[in-house]
Order: C-alpha cells, then sequence, then structure tokens
C-alpha cells in the first residue's frame, strides 16, 4: 500500500483508493466527487455525488434526479480517514478545487479555474498542497488576459456602435458560466437582452444565487423589430443555425479565450472577438502553482505537454496525465448545450 | 500608423465584403497620401525587402518575452503566424505610435544594411513600445503579407468609391513594376502618365470553372473552344522595340524566358498578346515538372535554354497598333491574332498559336475535352466569341471546363497544423499508399484542401486522440482515415520517396465506408504515368 499514490489516474477517472472515490469521473462509478457543473466534469451515472451547494441546481437540472449531497467552502470531511473539502476555483459558479488530505499528504485537484475575479464566482483562493493538480487549457505565453472591465468596455462600446449603425449585436458564450458573466456586465443602459433558450434555461436555475438583469428569451412570440439594435446572447452552437436569421440584421462576436487566436475568429466567421476567458492565462497559471508551495505538478488537460515540460525546466516535478476533460477544446462549441 | 492598424484591425474584424469596403473607402479618404500608397503597396503585395531574417526575429522575441526559444517555437507552431504569436508573447503595452505608416516603412527600408545589434534594438524598442494590435501590423510589416480577405478587387473597389476612377482603369494603374517608395499618390493614381504606360500590362480576365452542363450556355454555335494549357498564362508586350513579358501573379519574368528576345522586330510595336508560357523540350509540349526547371531561376544557362525551351501558345490580343482593343468581340481579336501568325511564324520563332475549335454540338465538345490528356492539356476554355475582354475573374463570357482529375485513394498517414484561418487546427495532410507488400504505407502527396470546415473539425479532434509521434509541428497517426485524393497530373520524380510527383493533389472525399486494406497501392498510382 505504501507505494500507491494518494490519487491516481486511471480509465474512469482520478481515483482515490483509500477512500474508494473518484474526482470528476467520466465514466459511471459508485462515489463522485464533483468539481463544477461543466458536462465535461460532472457527468451522467454515478450512483452518489458529493459537491459544493451551488452546484446542485446546475447539476441536477441537466442530469435530472440524482444522489448528491451538498458541502460548504473548506467543510472537511472524510471518507475511511481521507480528509476532504472544497475551495473556490472561479471559473464559474460552484466550481471548487477539491483539496484531499491523507495522513499530512494534501493534494489539490483544481478542476478548471481562474485567478481573476469575475464578481460572479467566489474568486479563486491558493490552497497549499504537495501535490497539485491543474488544467492548463491555456497554458502558452500567447495567453494574456486583460482585466474584464477593459474587456466589457469593449463589448458595450460594440454594442452601442452596432445600434448606431442599426444592427443587432449577437453574442456567443457557453450557457453555463460564460453567458452569466456577459449578462452581469453588459450594460442595460443601451438597451434590452434577449438570450437563447439554453441561456435562459441555465440562467433561470442561477437566479435565486445570482443577481443578473431582466433578460428576454427569444420565443416565435419575440417580434424580429423588437430585437433590432439590442443584444441576444447565445450560445456558440446557435451560430450559423436558422434560428439567428431572426435577429437579421446583426453583427456576430464571441466571448472566450480561444478569440486570442485570430484564425480561431476567422474560421468560424464571427465578426469580433473578445478575449474572455474563464481559465487561468499563462502568468495566471505560473503565479497559482507558485502560491501552493507544491513541489508536484500534475497536467490534465489543455497543452499539458509543452506547460509540463516548461514547468520542469523551471524546477518543478511536473508530468502529463490522460483525461477526458475536454482536452483541447478550441474546436469544440459544447460544454453544456448540446445536451 | 494608428490609422493604418486601425483599417487593418477594421478589416480582420469583419467577414462582410461590403464592411471591408467601406472601412477601405474610409481610408484612403482620409489618411495621408504617402501612406495611402504604401498601403496600396502591401495590399497588393509589394513589401520592401526582409530586413530581419526571422530566425533572428524569433530568437530576439523569445529574449524579451523570457522565455525559452523552443517555448516561442512551440507557440508559433500552434498560433499559426509568426507576426501574431511575437505581438502575443512580448509583455503588453497600451501606447500607441504618432509615427506614419510612411515612416515606418523607411525606417523598415534604412535597416537592412544596419548591423544585427541595431536591427535587434530597432525591434526591441518598437514591439516594446507599440500596443498589441500596433505591434503586430509592424511585424507584420517586416515579416509577410496580410492575409485578411482583402483581395486586389476589393481595395480596387474602395479606391475607385474613394476617387471616382473607374475600377478597370484603376486596375491597370497598380499594375506592373512600380516602388511604392519613390512613387507618389498622384504620380500612382491621380495622374496620366504616357511613359509610365511602356512596360505595363493589362489586368488578365480569368475564367471560372463551369458550373453546370455545357449546353446550359445555349447555343453551341456562339461559342469557341480551345484547349487549356497547363503553363503561365503570360502577357507578352512588344513596344519601343521593347519586350516585356508579365506572369498572371503581376510578376515582370522578362529575363527568364530570353527566347522571347526574338519577338522583338518581328511582332510590330504597340502589340500585347496573352498566351501560355509552355516547356518545350524536344520539339513538343512537356510537362509542368519540365517548366519548373525554368521557374525558378533568373538567369538561364544555355545548357537548360536548349534542353527545356519554351514557348509562347497565344491565345488572345489585348494591344494592336498601339491601341487597346479588349472592347472587341472576341472573334475579332482572333483574327487579328491569326492573321499576325500567319505573317511571322517561323520555326525559328518561339510563337504557337492556341488552335480554336467550332462544335456542332456539345456532345462533340464533350468528346474533344476527352482527348485532353493525350493532347496535354488541362481540358478546354470556352470562350463567348461575341465577349470583350474583361478584367478579372467575371462569369459569363469565359468559362474553364477542365477533366475530370485522376484519383487514388489513400491512407492519412501525418498531420500538421495549418496557418491563418487554420491555425491551432490540423489541417495540412500527408497520404499514403501501399507497398508491393502491401505492410508499408508510402507517403506519396500532401494536401491541404478539400474538406468542409465542419470536417476538418471532425478530423482535428481525432488527429489529437490518436497522435502516435510528435516532430514539432507534425504528428504521425494511426493509419485509419482513407481519403479519395485527385490530382491534375502525374510524373516520375526522382526527388519524392514514392518516385511520382502529383500535381495539385487535393482530398476529393473523406472515405468513411473504406478500411485502410481497401486503399490503394503505390503501383495503382505508378498505372496512372501517362
Amino acid at each position: 500500500m505504501k507505494n500507491t499514490p494518494l490519487l491516481a489516474f486511471n480509465d474512469k477517472g482520478i481515483y482515490c483508493a483509500q477512500a474508494d472515490v473518484y474526482l470528476d469521473p467520466w465514466r459511471p462509478v459508485d462515489k463522485a466527487i464533483i468539481s463544477h457543473g461543466h458536462a465535461d466534469h460532472s457527468r451522467w451515472g454515478h450512483k452518489k455525488y458529493i459537491t459544493h451547494h451551488s452546484n446542485i441546481p446546475i447539476i441536477k437540472h441537466r442530469l435530472g434526479e440524482i444522489n448528491v449531497s451538498g458541502k460548504d467552502w473548506n467543510e472537511t470531511f472524510s471518507i475511511n480517514n481521507v480528509k476532504f473539502s472544497f475551495h473556490p476555483a472561479g471559473h464559474i459558479i460552484g466550481s471548487a478545487q477539491i483539496r484531499v488530505e491523507y495522513k499530512g499528504e494534501v493534494w489539490v485537484f483544481t478542476g478548471d479555474y481562474k485567478t481573476e475575479d469575475d464578481g460572479v464566482a467566489k474568486p479563486y483562493e491558493p490552497v497549499k498542497c504537495h501535490t497539485f493538480i491543474t488544467e492548463c487549457t491555456f497554458g502558452l505565453p500567447a495567453f494574456k488576459w486583460q482585466p474584464q472591465e477593459e474587456v466589457f468596455a469593449e463589448i458595450n462600446n460594440w454594442w452601442l456602435q452596432n445600434q448606431a449603425e442599426g444592427r443587432t449585436s449577437v453574442i456567443f458564450g457557453y450557457s453555463l458560466g460564460k453567458a452569466q458573466r456577459l449578462l452581469k456586465y453588459l450594460d442595460t443602459s443601451i438597451g434590452k437582452i434577449y438570450t437563447h433558450g439554453a441561456i435562459e434555461n441555465m440562467t433561470e436555475v442561477l437566479r435565486p444565487q445570482l443577481e443578473m438583469p431582466e433578460t428576454t428569451r427569444i420565443t416565435r412570440d419575440v417580434k424580429k423589430d423588437e430585437i433590432k439594435g439590442n443584444i441576444v446572447v447565445a450560445p456558440p452552437s446557435a451560430h450559423g443555425t436558422p434560428w439567428i436569421k431572426k435577429m437579421v440584421p446583426y453583427v456576430t462576436a464571441s466571448a472566450s479565450g480561444w478569440m486570442t487566436f485570430r484564425g480561431a475568429r476567422r474560421r468560424r466567421a464571427i465578426d469580433r472577438g473578445f478575449v474572455l476567458s474563464d481559465h487561468c492565462d499563462w502568468q495566471g497559471l505560473l503565479s497559482s502553482i507558485k502560491e501552493t508551495g507544491a513541489e508536484k505538478v500534475i497536467c490534465t488537460h489543455g497543452y499539458t505537454d509543452i506547460f509540463s515540460k516548461y514547468l520542469r525546466e523551471i524546477g518543478y516535478d511536473a508530468r502529463t496525465e490522460q483525461t477526458q476533460y475536454e482536452e483541447e477544446n478550441a474546436e469544440q462549441t459544447s460544454k453544456t448545450e448540446d445536451e | 500608423m494608428r490609422q493604418f492598424a486601425e483599417l487593418i484591425k477594421t478589416l480582420d474584424s469583419t467577414n462582410k465584403t461590403t464592411l471591408k469596403v467601406e472601412a477601405l473607402t474610409k481610408y484612403f479618404n482620409n489618411a495621408p497620401d504617402r501612406d495611402k500608397v504604401w498601403t496600396i503597396a502591401i495590399l497588393s503585395h509589394r513589401r520592401p525587402p526582409r530586413p530581419v531574417n526571422t530566425t533572428l526575429m524569433r530568437l530576439w522575441a523569445s529574449e524579451i518575452a523570457n522565455i525559452p526559444l523552443w517555448l516561442f517555437e512551440e507557440s508559433y507552431h500552434i498560433v499559426g503566424d509568426l507576426a501574431e504569436t511575437i505581438a502575443l508573447v512580448i509583455p503588453p503595452s497600451s501606447a500607441s505610435s504618432e509615427k506614419s505608416l510612411n515612416q515606418f516603412l523607411q525606417e523598415i527600408i534604412d535597416l537592412k544594411p544596419k548591423s544585427e545589434e541595431e536591427k535587434k534594438e530597432y525591434l526591441k524598442d518598437n514591439w516594446l513600445s507599440l500596443n498589441y494590435y500596433e505591434r503586430f501590423v509592424f511585424t507584420k510589416l517586416i515579416t509577410g503579407s496580410f492575409r485578411i480577405g482583402v483581395s486586389q478587387k476589393l481595395m480596387t473597389r474602395a479606391l475607385s468609391k474613394a476617387t471616382d476612377i473607374d475600377e478597370d482603369i484603376l486596375a491597370y494603374k497598380m499594375m506592373g513594376d512600380w516602388n511604392p517608395a519613390k512613387t507618389t499618390y498622384t504620380k500612382l493614381i491621380l495622374e496620366e502618365n504616357e511613359e509610365d504606360f511602356l512596360s505595363k500590362p493589362y489586368p488578365f480576365y480569368l475564367a471560372y470553372a463551369i458550373e453546370d452542363e455545357p449546353k446550359d450556355l445555349g447555343d453551341v454555335s456562339e461559342w469557341s473552344a480551345e484547349h487549356k494549357w497547363d503553363g503561365i498564362r503570360s502577357q507578352v508586350i512588344v513596344r519601343n522595340d521593347e519586350l516585356f513579358v508579365w506572369s498572371r501573379g503581376e510578376e515582370l519574368v522578362t529575363d527568364k524566358y530570353p527566347e522571347f528576345e526574338k519577338f522583338v522586330g518581328v511582332i510590330p510595336n504597340g502589340t500585347v498578346i496573352d498566351g501560355e508560357i509552355l516547356p518545350f523540350p524536344e520539339g513538343e509540349i512537356g510537362t509542368f515538372k519540365d517548366l519548373q526547371t525554368r521557374i525558378g531561376r533568373k538567369t538561364v544557362s544555355k545548357n537548360l535554354l536548349k534542353k527545356t525551351p519554351v514557348i509562347l501558345k497565344a491565345y488572345d490580343v489585348l494591344e494592336w497598333e498601339g491601341e487597346d482593343i479588349r472592347q472587341r468581340a472576341f472573334k475579332e481579336r482572333r483574327a487579328i491574332l491569326e492573321k499576325l501568325y500567319t505573317e511571322v511564324k517561323s520555326d525559328e520563332l518561339p510563337l504557337h498559336l492556341s488552335h480554336t475549335i467550332q462544335f456542332k454540338n456539345w456532345e462533340e465538345a464533350a468528346e474533344e475535352r476527352e482527348r485532353s490528356r493525350e493532347v496535354k492539356s488541362e481540358g478546354l476554355m470556352l470562350k463567348r466569341l461575341d465577349s470583350p475582354y474583361l478584367v478579372g475573374r467575371k462569369k459569363g463570357d469565359w468559362w474553364k471546363w477542365k477533366v475530370d482529375p485522376l484519383t487514388i485513394d489513400a491512407v492519412l498517414t501525418y498531420a500538421m497544423r495549418g496557418h491563418g484561418r487554420r491555425s491551432n487546427l490540423f489541417t495540412d495532410y500527408t497520404f499514403g499508399l501501399w507497398d508491393e507488400k502491401k505492410e508499408e504505407l508510402v507517403t506519396f502527396a500532401k494536401a491541404y484542401s478539400g474538406l468542409t470546415d465542419a470536417e476538418f473539425r471532425k478530423l482535428d479532434a481525432w488527429i489529437k486522440k490518436n497522435t502516435l509521434e510528435r516532430f514539432g509541428p507534425v504528428r504521425s497517426v494511426t493509419p485509419h482515415h482513407v481519403f479519395e485524393v485527385a490530382f491534375e497530373g502525374i510524373a516520375e520524380s526522382k526527388r519524392h520517396k514514392s518516385g511520382v510527383a502529383t500535381r495539385f493533389p487535393r482530398i476529393l472525399r473523406w472515405r468513411t465506408d473504406k478500411k485502410i486494406e481497401e486503399a490503394n497501392t503505390l503501383e495503382d498510382l505508378k498505372a496512372l504515368i501517362p
């Protein structure tokens, strides 16, 4: 037993043998501890789910009735002498890092996280540990985020300008996370916010926990003329579908970390790209790793090989593990909306 | 610079042609004249020569960004554009430059003879003191062309709106060998200047591929057909006892083809012929591969001139007796060309006529098209007998009707990330065919086009999950997918491992119905060599 690591990667997920539980498993298991509500981390079919309170309505909305228990931030619970607790990851509402401790050895699994306080998710808190399991979706020095105030100023300006030119603004973002972040900071003095059904459904689920402006769902009854000049928030999958014709004349934008690349925006035929991410940028990853004090780092998804090679160069004991979280997901438009 | 960077940003921020034209027109109405000239030059691919090689730029950028060179290179493979990578990795700045585009370009020109140290200082100062977009544009000015979805045609349209000068006239003015550092906006665009016109070619008229059945073009008697030759589309100009040869890429290639000097004194001054430069080894039309031995060379050795001479296959005459006759009907222009040809032809003169054919019906035309490979043409060109010679790619009067390509089923073996619009996406593929024993796949071609965006995305996701080995930007993948690869021509080649070179290979179809065992062999491919 002595050589068994506290957390190991197998074909079902990240496994803690001592406690016989999985963290964010990708195949059905008996007991799953879940970091956050995105579909690649909270999957269908586990017998028992343990997660932060805030995630329960999200996961139930997506998966229906499940056997789930909720925990508070920093609340320690033990399973066969292994101590677990949730700590804010700042990625989306409810997103948590999972701290695992056994006989004084501490591991932290980040799930997805970002270091900037976006005012929606509880801000990321570094947690001291020996081994840090980190995502590195944007683990390249090309990724540097601007403060979100600057990005939202650009987004609202864009909306204003489109309105002046008689066009409707259509902005794409994931229905869980990015959409609520957009809604919170869109300037409603410019006009009204309309939403795609997938966004409205998720937002309704979150309204009890989040303060958000009034939105109008686009239904058959909504007239084309009333939308004109306003802004529409839609999931990326709505781009290029007949649904969008109702917004003519419109201009499109996408809000995502991938918009860093000119090519990513151009091949999607989107007019404008706003670099707005719910993940860490390069510096965010490096500084948070440093703050944990960890010596060992395991990279799970993103530019794992490049990032872990760099970490080794600067003195960490770093490696890559294969997971089924959405690796290199620049081309995928679905996180939750295709369900 | 701010104004130009804003323009590029706007052009880059929209996929709508009307908005691009709007932005360009606004720029041409407001920018300083010197900047306008440079903008026209840059958008028509007339950059000053690169003052610094990119290896050094990469090295310096990684130093300034404080990252190891390998990490810079990895980032570049993923971003897919050097200037963009440099602009992204260098520490951010929010400054903007008051210097004009003209000043920047003058500095870039002056930079070329300077020492490495001076060059590095110059780049570093600018990289650190420009905001992201200006930094990107500045680096682009040094490294390469702007691929921002602005064709020359689109720029001409905007310039026409800004100046009220006819688009065709502008297209003509912007052709040829002008130097943006020396000319002025007035001279280039606004003024009429006879002397400048001596070497100037006319904009080429280009045909679209036929979309439906040729019989939809109407009465066959209104059409002239000729074979579509596979060489370099060119204009040969004889004026004032001087010869000028222009390729379709608007490159002045007179020196590369000294054979045509014989035209001076034989073909009358004030003549412009539109034709195709073709290789003519051993008194016969050769393959495109033969021509490639000539294309790359600025000066031609006597030996090569003897081994692979070229001829001009004449299609059309655009200027006759010093007069622009493009508005006359095709049949009238052809009559002039044919008369000229009959008068001057000789074994010594490298001028051949592309013979026109008139058909009784479309079925007959289809039969002739089937013979194309035999006569070493790519198919047929159909031209309306009463059509004028238009500017650029226009539908209606001229159509190309190529033969169906050769095809073979091959297995995807390697993939590489694309550039530009396809950055961070595996879109450049290498294909293999089975060896004799059907044990190994031998690489035979690379192809970059032919899939839809959705198919590219699907294949990209698959490649990322089925990588065997990584070699920098290239990945070898599990042999699994079969593609029907099409190509225009095929010839033996010593340079290729497979022993075969294919011309213009591209993906025709993703054969999801086929297993890799069902892919073709190298022998199957070789059987296609004529």
